[in-house]
């Protein structure tokens, strides 16, 4: 009667990202071998250190199994159908943006994230991934003042081998996982990040990783070190067309901070999501995880998960320093099929280490989404102390949320304590705000964004605003 | 009984209204028409539909209108949804104010003030604009601005959620406002505050119905007529000195009025 829409018409969701840049790319043949990681590698200019690293993991993930204990269902991924190098045809060595090709810096511009220097975001600095590379990175030369290092990783491993030497792999070792393993073999782009002793990253650096092409994976690499005293905070987006085909994304971050430095890292993550019958999207395995490897460094990530048809990912903390910090804060919107499997690890290891999950789950449509997380005390964690809270909500009544919480604790000495809630958006609730004249949408998605009011007030400014509209966005659709 | 000489148009038409909510009736035959400046009482048992009739009027989701005709305004709104009546000037009083968390009161009132006064065709407040006149609105009621930046009643005593409805209603400046139960789980004092911020808010151009089960509401607030509601029907009507003797008889003294009828 008077009230025509339903929740259920509301969650349908609209994305704006869904395009496809016509550009000419070169791309390796399908399939995954030895010889076509000898291929990556030599493309890439790679030493020799780099080329063992990369075999070797790919004969640890020829052993390995693909995990199933994810409360996750998907037709299995054919490994040899996908290209695990696709890059656009552009000149050999650009030397200034002037020479990327226009079409590029369009498809950015349409995605928001303007690159040339007339028109670039004036207080955050992008490295530009497009399929397999990176194409532009802003701001290098004020940050290089600060001696902040902010490139791809291709081009860190050209000019900081020492570095990468040192630590890739260091935090996830190649053979961590089955697609961490993946990953280390054909990895091909990402951000690199190096923040020297003593100093605050003048500005937030961001990455923004586009998949265009249908077949090919995405498996960047991103590495991040802050070194004693230091302070960064990192944003990173994703987006992709809307193929039919599902695209595998399987990505591996890295953070290191040594004592007294801390690493922010925020994502926004909108690849696509598949269609409203579940064809299609983005499979996202990832694994992102971070060292607290100084006394007192803190590592917090942040996350606003709204895309891909599957998300497997669980950013972690390994609490090494003595006081050191770890913080997860989570909003996991799935609708329609979508499928999310996430949450964190906090593995205190250190004496007085810390940590804080707030993990909000919002499940809507027929989607399915757990919270899967673990925190352990180790041995010497004396004085340890962890808090967690994880929400969720359930939006219509063909959606289902879970929450899958592992602790174990070694160290009588310490603190754990869990928090859980499920709850619906009632009628009541809304037909409350629809009386005080609050249209249906904006009643749900006032509701949805209170719901998540914790996690948004972690990120930074801009982002916060970004990630309110795109949920917004998402729960958008035809009334009436 | 009291007449009141209006030439105006009335603000709300009840026309023999039946409704029904999962095909149970709850409404069998309700009319009631209130002129500009008029306060309407409806008394009655729990259950009498009381409640009902007044969410009906909102348009609440849950309820079906079988029959009969809601006219706003001379406008039939029987098919509109219940944001497009607060719009344009209907306000509920809940008997249960509804909890939302992590949604501030401040950013819900101002929306929702900013909706009514987009149909009205005023210009929208910012934030700083909207501090100023939620403040004054503030003093009718007595609440304090910490109020403001809680959750839409969360963790509010009874009292703080009357008290909350009551400051949107100020601040929507409806042109009817029925209030259900508001005066009920209030204290006196917080009930003489109730009252005085209704009757501050209410003037020779709305409207407005109590809906209560108790005569005390009708002492602060004396209302020109008085319906007793039974069983989904309008039984008596009155001026304010049938509230009296309901108090002084109960209503199993109404019992004789269904006979009658």
């Amino acid at each position: 009667m008077a009230n025509k829409n339903s929740v259920k018409d509301v969650v349908k969701e609209s994305y704006k990202y869904g395009f496809v840049t016509d550009i000419e790319t070169e791309k390796i043949s399908k399939g995954l071998n030895e010889d076509i990681i000898r291929l990556i590698s030599t493309k890439k200019g790679e030493p020799e250190y780099l080329l063992n690293f990369r075999l070797n993991a790919f004969k640890k993930w020829q052993q390995m199994k693909e995990p199933n204990w994810a409360e996750l269902g998907y037709e299995e991924i054919n490994y040899q159908d996908i290209i695990y190098y696709s890059a656009p045809k552009q000149k050999e060595k650009i030397s200034s943006l002037d020479e990327v090709d226009p079409k590029l810096l369009e498809t950015f511009d349409k995605l928001g994230i303007p690159l040339t220097e007339q028109k670039k975001l004036t207080n955050v600095a992008v490295d530009a991934v497009f399929d397999s590379v990176s194409i532009a990175t802003t701001f290098r030369e004020e940050l290089a003042e600060h001696g902040v290092i902010f490139c791809s990783i291709s081009e860190a491993v050209k000019n900081h081998s020492d570095l990468i030497e040192k630590y890739l792999g260091s935090v996830v070792p190649a053979n961590d996982n089955y697609f961490a393993a993946l990953n280390s073999a054909v990895f091909s782009d990402g951000s690199f990040v190096y923040i020297p002793k003593g100093v605050t990253c003048p500005m937030d650096l961001s990455s923004y990783f586009r998949i265009n092409s249908g077949d090919s994976g995405q498996f960047e690499r991103t590495l991040i070190i802050a070194e004693e005293s230091s302070s960064v905070s990192y944003l990173e987006g994703c987006t992709a067309p809307m193929f039919d085909t599902n695209t595998l994304h399987a990505a591996v971050v890295e953070l290191i901070a040594l004592d007294d430095a801390s690493i922010k890292y925020s994502t926004v993550q909108n690849w696509y999501a598949g269609n409203e019958e579940g064809l299609g999207g983005i499979f996202n395995f990832v694994t992102k995880r971070g060292k607290c490897l100084g006394n007192r460094s803190k590592i917090s990530w942040s996350q606003v998960e709204t895309g891909s048809a599957i998300t497997w990912k669980y950013p972690s903390c390994l609490l090494l320093g003595e006081e050191s910090i770890g913080e997860f804060y989570s909003v996991a919107l799935t609708n329609n099929l979508q499928q999310a499997d996430t949450g964190t690890k906090m593995i205190h290891i250190g004496p007085k280490t810390k940590s804080t999950i707030v993990s909000k789950g919002i499940s809507a449509g027929n989607s399915k989404n757990s919270y899967r997380g673990l925190v352990k005390m180790g041995t010497k964690a004396i004085g340890a102390k962890n808090y967690s809270q994880c929400d969720s909500m359930l939006i219509g009544d063909q959606a289902s949320a879970n929450t899958l919480p592992y602790i174990t604790s070694q160290q009588k000495n310490s603190e754990i304590e869990h928090e859980a809630s499920t709850c619906r958006i009632s009628e009541d609730q809304l037909f409350y705000l629809q009386s005080r004249g609050i249209e249906f949408e904006e009643a749900v998605s006032m509701m949805v964004s209170g719901f998540c009011r914790d996690v948004f007030n972690q990120l930074p400014m801009e982002f916060a605003a970004e990630a309110d509209k795109l949920l917004a966005l998402k729960l958008e659709g035809s009334v009436g | 009984m009291q007449i009141k000489m209006t030439k105006s148009n009335p603000i709300l038409e009840v026309n023999n209204i039946f409704a029904s909510t999962d095909d149970m009736p709850i409404l069998k035959g309700v009319s009631i028409t209130v002129f500009p400046g008029e306060i309407h009482a409806i008394m009655g048992r729990n259950g009498c539909g009381k409640s009902t009739l007044s969410k009906i009027i909102a348009g609440h989701p849950s309820y079906n209108i079988n029959e009969g005709e809601i006219n706003f305004l001379g406008k039939n709104v029987n098919s509109l949804a219940p944001e497009e009546r607060a719009q344009s000037g209907i306000f509920l009083g809940f008997q249960y104010p509804i909890e939302i968390p992590g949604v501030s009161n401040l950013e819900f009132l101002r929306v929702s003030t900013n909706a009514r006064r987009k149909f009205l065709k005023k210009e929208e407040l910012d934030t700083f604009d909207f501090e100023d006149l939620v403040k004054e609105k503030l003093e009718l009621v007595k609440m304090d601005s910490a109020f403001l930046s809680r959750s839409v009643n969360q963790g509010f005593s009874g009292g703080e959620k009357k008290r909350n409805e009551i400051l949107q209603m100020a601040l929507l400046e409806p042109k009817i406002a029925i209030l259900d139960e508001t005066d009920s789980g209030l204290d006196i004092d917080a009930l003489r505050i109730v009252a005085s911020g209704i009757k501050k808010i209410a003037n020779n151009k709305t409207g407005i119905i109590l809906i209560t089960h108790y005569q005390r509401l009708l002492d602060e607030i004396e209302p020109d007529y008085v319906h007793v509601m039974s069983d989904g029907q309008i039984i008596k009507t009155g001026g304010s000195d049938l509230a009296l003797e309901l108090e002084k008889n109960g209503y199993e003294w109404t019992d004789n009025f269904v006979k009658e009828k």
